[in-house]
């Protein structure tokens, strides 16, 4: 898992061009949205794209989104889970 | 009616920005666009990271009101307006978007593939809710600038306006923004002023 939760960091500052934050500076549970990395309706979008592009998950549900990135923990947690299943 | 003047014109081209005509900062013409948008967003600006998701027309307009409004404008929001004209429209993005098509298309590109975005990300900045527009065209018709801006004072719909040139295509690329305003000390807003062919 923290293997998985480092390797989302960077693919998430790189997909989302975070150039002013380092990977190593995101918290495990530190809310991606908001209050607290303060992304935007567009970053889902592009955090969708990561998870198709880089794990081949769709998100087939889109009223899971709020749950699946209220942080890396959770997204990590979903795509282990996504994982297993398949 | 009272005249409308140039009071404040920055210009960004061959890795340089000038303010009024003075020349403030250049960088290395080794830089390819990306960088020396970067470069120069670290010597103007900071503190705004959401600069680093705009497209390069957004970086360069961006940019240049940047320069230009080191002092914040003292007018009511919906008062200030953004005339704005380029050649490619946003040809630069449009292409860069259709190669993520073929296989994950970019949400974060599509949403700059129309050329006026750039007057919202400036808007967004400086808290304008103005009248805007955006024309494109071959040459940088000041006439047509100029008669609209003219037409927005006439009005009364706007007490300042940006206006200008913001055209970027691959490398090559050209901004000239101006302020206008009425009543002001300044230069007379005339084809020739607005062109600024000189720098």
């Amino acid at each position: 898992m923290e293997k998985l939760m480092a390797a989302l960091k960077a693919q998430i500052v790189e997909q989302l061009n975070l150039q002013e934050v380092k990977p190593e500076e995101i918290g495990d549970d530190q809310p991606l949205f908001k209050e607290g990395l303060g992304l935007d309706s567009i970053d889902a979008l592009e955090l969708i794209v990561l998870l198709q592009q880089n794990y081949n998950i769709r998100i087939a549900n889109p009223e899971q989104g709020p749950e699946i990135f209220r942080s890396v923990r959770t997204m990590a947690e979903f795509i282990t889970a996504q994982q297993t299943k398949q | 009616m009272g005249e409308v003047s140039i009071t404040a014109s920055c210009v960004i081209r061959q890795h340089r920005i000038y303010r009024n005509g003075e020349l403030l900062w250049e960088a290395s013409q080794d830089l390819n666009l990306q960088d020396f948008l970067r470069a120069a967003y670290d010597r103007f600006s900071g503190q705004y990271p959401k600069f680093h998701k705009m497209d390069h027309l957004c970086k360069l307009g961006w940019l240049a009101a940047e320069v230009l409004l080191k002092e914040p404008l003292d007018y009511p929001p919906a008062e200030v307006g953004l005339i704005l004209a380029n050649k490619s429209a946003s040809l630069d993005t449009d292409l860069r978007y259709y190669d993520t098509v073929k296989e994950f298309p970019s949400p974060a590109l599509f949403v700059y593939t129309l050329p006026n975005i750039v007057m919202g990300e400036i808007s967004i900045r400086h808290g304008f809710k103005g009248e805007n527009a955006f024309f494109t065209s071959d040459h940088f018709d000041t006439e047509l600038v100029m008669s609209y801006v003219q037409q927005l004072f006439d009005e009364n719909a706007v007490g300042a306006a940006l206006c200008g040139w913001v055209e970027v295509m691959n490398e090559q690329y050209e901004v000239i923004l101006h302020l206008v305003e009425k009543e002001k000390q300044g230069l007379p807003m005339n084809a020739e002023n607005l062109q600024i062919n000189k720098l």
